[in-house]
């Protein structure tokens, strides 16, 4: 196995040769900070928007309005239990059984699920985007993967313009080896004529919740 | 596979109208999407720009990329193996199946281990991987290959789709003409196996040194099943993928999907490093592979085909591939940037065609991301496929050396002219069949522009003084 080690880089440096030029990377593009700090109007408008692009549906809220608004939501998905991450915070939603992750639930527990509820580590205004990273209101990967059914809290204050300015909130992140996912509206796929199509594998609907701070 | 070459293959896909009509709807369709994508981003130029000088400064560096790839991945939880081909590399991926007893495994869509023909080799150990990309499936299901990059079954329309879902994963079930029922068709199908198959197999799109980070690029969440749900994951990277700093990732998470499907984000982008505690699979295994690479790297020129990052836009935009589709190119990699990677991969006496499988319009460099100069590439591929592979004795090279030997003298040149005019018609018909076939030879005129010279009457050049 080393063998094979040794013979990948001595072939890679043969290949490259004694003088290999290595450029610079021109980052004249918008870096992270170009576009503001996020979490204004101009932001959360933006994300609102894109988001809906994807056809997924999205509220803004006030925070004492939140429960009021995921009740009419699972409501109208008739979705009655609902999981949450372990270190969700202490959302209350009357009618509806919050199934809290701790002990974690299996698959096919998360399976016989109606939905999940989680919060999200950041968003990105330009492209409608969340983003999770695996602990507190994110929850561990499989939660938000495997009902069939998302609903998501976006803090306005978490909402960052691009996605330069997310990469650079999330360097941490990744240097600590905690995974991360972006999810932009619900799972869809374009195999079927190129043609951008809702529901396959991860959750067929989601709901985004923006709260303004 | 037994190759036909291009132009022969191309013919054969070129007669099928219902072929056709796919590509043509399917790659307009695809065009117009990436290009409103591309016009909202203001700076999508600078980001060309920094997505080309990323990965030249990530191959140029290769070799501490590597090395840092690994530290970071091991220090992180995982385990890292070499394969110096697809055969070393399928059996490592075999070993760890076989470890962990599995008659079964579940993968994401990977062109790399297409390329190394995996699902066979595995079959041949007795285990049976299960492709979880709709498309993909399609392929699997039809027994048929790859056409596309991005979308390998974009030959396939709806219809034949719902038809083949009938009689396979869905069999007695009228699905209807929405592709909704065709997704939800596969959603059903693969469930169970999501829940239960305990080892995935995936590729990467990208695997940065700094952090020891794998990206997964998806739109359906097949990708997040089989990367989150099993006990082992085993990621095979061709060694190009690799990225020098996390920083480079926010320059490829905006060309990628603006350029690919023609989306601002596509819908699932997942990223983890190493293994984490009580979230996802407690083993994970990264194979790095070479399996011709270095040969590709090898070449000054060529080594820019390393830089791709199988968005396809090369494909959509191309009037070749648009009209024959993926087969006619014989391999996992189609179209121009298949064109220039394919001979480069295989070595070039294995895929001669290719490199003429363009007209050099120069669509492809327009709409890459990184800027690969494809015309450029094909070029170069041409000259060194004549100079290194074709018989200094075929017809042409001996017609060229004949050609070189007359213009370099006067008198040869001249005595040529006259020949010409005698020789022309049917015996240069009968000499260059090939030739003549689709063109017409010119006429040679009666006289040469040398004979008028040398024999009009000398005096003042009308026009050359002053008027009278």
């Amino acid at each position: 196995m080393s063998g094979a080690r040794e013979a990948v880089l001595a072939r890679v440096r043969a290949a490259l040769g004694p003088a290999v030029e290595v450029p610079e990377v021109p980052r004249a593009y918008r870096v992270a900070g170009a576009l503001g700090a996020g979490g204004d109007s101009v932001a959360v408008d933006r994300f609102c928007e894109r988001v809906a692009d994807y056809r997924a549906t999205v509220s803004r809220v006030r925070g004492d309005e939140l429960p009021g608004a995921l009740m009419a939501a699972c409501a109208q998905r008739e979705a009655r239990r609902i999981a949450v991450p372990a270190q969700a915070p202490p959302w209350t939603v009357d009618g509806i059984e919050l199934v809290r992750d701790d002990p974690p639930l299996s698959p096919r527990q998360l399976d016989a699920l109606d939905g999940v509820l989680s919060g999200c580590a950041l968003a990105i205004a330009e492209t409608g985007t969340i983003v999770l990273d695996g602990v507190s209101a994110s929850g561990r990967r499989a939660l938000t993967l495997v009902p069939d059914y998302h609903l998501c809290v976006v803090r306005s204050v978490d909402i960052v313009p691009s996605v330069p300015d997310a990469m650079a909130a999330l360097a941490r992140v990744a240097a600590e080896g905690r995974p991360i996912t972006f999810i932009s509206g619900p799972s869809a796929t374009s195999d079927i004529e190129l043609d951008r199509v809702e529901g396959v594998h991860g959750p067929r609907t989601l709901d985004v919740f923006v709260v303004d701070s | 596979m037994s190759a036909k070459g291009f132009p022969a293959a191309a013919r054969e896909a070129l007669a099928d109208a219902q072929l056709r009509r796919n590509l043509g709807k399917a790659t307009s369709t695809i065009r117009a999407k990436r290009a409103a994508m591309v016009e909202e981003v203001p700076d999508w130029e600078a980001l060309r720009d920094a997505g080309a000088a990323i990965k030249a400064r990530a191959m140029a560096t290769l070799p501490e990329q590597l090395e840092r790839l690994e530290a970071s991945v091991t220090r992180a939880g995982g385990q890292v193996h070499w394969a110096r081909d697809a055969a070393e590399c399928n059996a490592i991926v075999g070993g760890i199946a076989r470890e962990h007893a599995a008659r079964e495994v579940i993968k994401v869509k990977s062109l790399t281990t297409d390329e190394i023909g995996l699902n066979d080799a595995l079959a041949g150990q007795g285990v049976e991987a299960i492709e979880t990309d709709l498309a993909e499936l399609i392929n699997q299901l039809s027994h048929d290959t790859s056409s596309h990059i991005l979308v390998p079954a974009i030959h396939r329309n709806r219809v034949e789709i719902k038809r083949l879902f009938e009689q396979t994963i869905a069999r007695g079930q009228d699905l209807g003409w929405e592709a909704t029922a065709i997704a939800e068709a596969a959603r059903g199908h693969l469930r169970e196996k999501f829940l239960s198959v305990p080892v995935a197999i995936s590729g990467a799109n990208f695997g940065v040194a700094e952090t020891g980070t794998i990206c997964v690029v998806e739109s359906e969440g097949n990708g997040r099943m089989c990367i989150t749900l099993p006990r082992v994951l085993i990621t095979v990277m061709g060694i190009e993928k690799v990225l020098a700093e996390w920083r480079d990732l926010e320059v490829f998470l905006q060309l990628l999907p603006r350029s690919s499907t023609g989306e601002r984000m596509n819908p699932y982008t997942s990223l983890w490093t190493g293994v984490r505690a009580g979230d996802g699979p407690q083993e994970f295994h990264l194979v790095l592979l070479d399996n011709g690479r270095t040969d590709v790297l090898g070449d000054e020129v060529g080594r820019e085909a390393l830089h791709c990052i199988r968005c396809s836009a090369c494909l959509n935009s191309c009037p070749v591939y648009s009209r024959t589709g993926g087969h006619a190119y014989e391999s996992v990699y189609p179209g121009p940037i298949g064109a220039i990677l394919t001979p480069q991969l295989r070595g070039l006496q294995n895929a001669p065609t290719l490199p003429w499988a363009s007209s050099l319009c120069g669509a492809c460099y327009e709409v890459c991301p990184v800027k690969i100069d494809i015309p450029s590439i094909l070029i170069h591929l041409r000259g060194r496929i004549v100079r290194e592979h074709k018989s200094r004795l075929s017809p042409e090279a001996l017609a060229m050396e004949a050609v070189g030997r007359v213009f370099a003298s006067q008198r040869r040149y001249e005595r040529a002219q006259k020949l010409a005019r005698l020789g022309r018609g049917p015996i240069a018909n009968a000499a260059l069949p090939g030739w003549s076939a689709m063109r017409d030879l010119p006429e040679v005129p009666a006289q040469t522009f040398r004979e008028w010279w040398h024999s009009r009457t000398p005096g003042p050049i009308r026009g050359d003084g002053p008027a009278p």
